[in-house]
């Protein structure tokens, strides 16, 4: 049984008709459908348990405690952490970043260097941008070269004493380039510099390892991977956590306090302030233990061998451009392509009308669209319930896009 | 259908499109959506937009309303050509405008206002 077959009816938003026809949804990268078992999950827990955690004193919240922590334990197994002071719960992948940004706010020195790439989301550039003009620091960017690849050649020369930090994507989400991060993670350290990884679009394709990448953080969101929206992970090293002040305060990242200073909570909680997105924990958990079932090795395969067909399909109409490696062992779930005299938002709304939705535009990458000299682009990206017939419609209605407006 | 004629025609067959040697004020803006950019060059002479011309890249919507709008606004007042209400291009361009497009009609409306009024182009 092919993956879709065995998924598809977990899915009750896929049977919906879109503009008269059945809806091909292919705009997962961007946000992920959610599967039943997600959605009972959720609903059974505020039917049943909620209450906030950690502190209630009563039935319900000793249950809602147990519920979220047991998801912290499940999403440590699912990355590959060694301990579960490493997994802190964050609102989304930006927040994780930007919580990261925070503590380094607080540690960073005028002069010190920020290292980006040039393919990254704003999501893991702007907080960088944030705290180096905070602080008089700098923010250097690797450039992406040929087919949508890292100069890595550059990326060694960038590096430099004075690096404090690496922040790239483990799979960029236009390109769909899966980045050699685990070099690059030890090249950084070898530099003295810390490692951030956005796996903002990697989590829900690739099996991860965070140990044995041996990045210091790791980032991404429950909502791109068959979770809910408004929670995402932050992994960080517990060895760099332990050593990093909090940047942002509240309940719960505390142990003791008095009116002029408090003490911090331990690890993990110390990066986790106010009432934690609970629910959505349950929901992650829920998440983490389907694809878990699914397995990640087929949820690759699957995923790749959809980006495979949509290349080959995409490729053989004219006027079509497609972005990022050919190959399509070297890439994640996403193809980003562009159609000679369409917009791409033009590509799109006329793509919704025969019911397939992709994304278009920048997709929050405008330092690669202007490195490409294109405005934006059109992206199909793919999940485990997509099937070879919706490539198939996908390919026809791209087919229809040329001389259409 | 969110492609009326009128867009599909004035994407195609633009009148307007096109810069102005010299113009008395000109403006760009782009649209955070999609990061289209576009361009209005106006001559102004007594008070009056004697011409005008946009460009720019941007997605058929936007390029159909901006042409929309020079042609409704060249021999107006300055006055009159600063407030052209949106409602007035939503009924030339003829389409069903979803609110996630709104800001495709309306860039060249706030693009025509800034030049009109002299703004500076932010960089």
């Amino acid at each position: 049984m092919t993956l879709d077959e065995q998924t598809r009816a977990d899915f009750p938003i896929l049977r919906r008709i879109v503009h008269g026809q059945p809806l091909v949804y292919l705009d997962s990268a961007a946000s992920s459908q959610k599967p039943r078992q997600v959605l009972e999950a959720m609903q059974s827990y505020y039917e049943q348990t909620h209450a906030n955690v950690h502190r209630s004193i009563h039935t319900l919240g000793e249950e809602a405690t147990e519920v979220y922590e047991a998801a912290r334990d499940a999403v440590r197994v699912f990355i590959g952490a060694r301990f579960r002071e490493e997994v802190i719960f964050t609102r989304g992948t930006t927040d994780g970043i930007n919580i990261v940004a925070r503590a380094l706010a607080l540690i960073l020195q005028p002069g010190d260097e920020i290292l980006v790439t040039e393919m990254e989301h704003h999501s893991n550039l702007i907080p960088w941008q944030m705290i180096c003009r905070e602080r008089g620091a700098v923010i250097k960017a690797v450039p992406v070269m040929g087919e949508g690849v890292l100069d890595l050649d550059a990326f060694g020369r960038l590096l430099s004493p004075r690096t404090r930090l690496v922040a790239l994507a483990h799979v960029s989400n236009v390109l769909g380039t899966i980045n050699p991060v685990t070099d690059m993670t030890r090249r950084a350290h070898e530099a003295g510099a810390l490692v951030l990884l956005d796996g903002a679009q990697a989590a829900p394709h690739l099996a991860l390892d965070v140990a044995a990448i041996g990045c210091d953080f790791y980032v991404l969101s429950a909502h791109k991977m068959l979770g809910p929206t408004g929670i995402g992970v932050l992994y960080g090293r517990r060895e760099v956590l332990e050593r990093l002040e909090p940047g942002l305060g509240g309940s719960e990242m505390i142990k003791e306090v008095w009116i002029d200073h408090a003490q911090w909570n331990d690890l993990p909680w110390r990066f986790e302030p106010g009432t934690p997105p609970i629910a959505e924990a349950v929901g992650l958990h829920a998440a983490v233990v389907y694809l878990d079932k699914l397995g990640m090795a087929r949820v690759e395969a699957h995923e790749r061998a959809l980006c495979r067909l949509a290349m080959d399909a995409l490729e053989r109409i004219s006027g079509v451009t497609l972005y990022g490696p050919r190959n399509a062992e070297l890439r994640g779930a996403v193809v980003a392509f562009n159609v000679e005299g369409i917009h791409p938002h033009d590509g799109a709304a006329l793509l919704d009308e025969r019911g397939v939705g992709v994304r278009a535009g920048h997709h929050c990458a405008q330092p690669l669209m202007r490195r490409l000299g294109i405005v934006g682009t059109l992206r199909a990206s793919f999940s485990v319930y997509n099937t070879a017939a919706e490539i198939a419609r996908l390919s026809e209605a791209v087919q229809s896009l040329r001389g259409a407006l | 259908m969110v492609y009326s004629d009128v867009i599909r025609q004035r994407f195609r067959n633009p009148r307007y499109r096109g810069s102005l040697p010299a113009p008395d004020t000109s403006f760009e803006d782009v649209n955070p959506l999609c990061g289209d950019r576009i361009r209005i060059d106006c001559r102004i002479a007594d008070g009056r937009l004697t011409d005008a011309r946009h460009r720019g890249d941007s997605c058929a919507i936007c390029a159909a309303s901006a042409d929309l709008l020079v042609e409704l606004v060249l021999g107006k007042s300055v006055e009159e050509a600063a407030s052209v209400p949106v409602s007035t291009l939503l009924e030339r361009l003829g389409a069903d405008i979803r609110s996630t497009r709104m800001k495709c009609v309306t860039l060249p409306l706030s693009v025509l206002q800034g030049a009109l009024e002299g703004r500076e182009v932010a960089r």
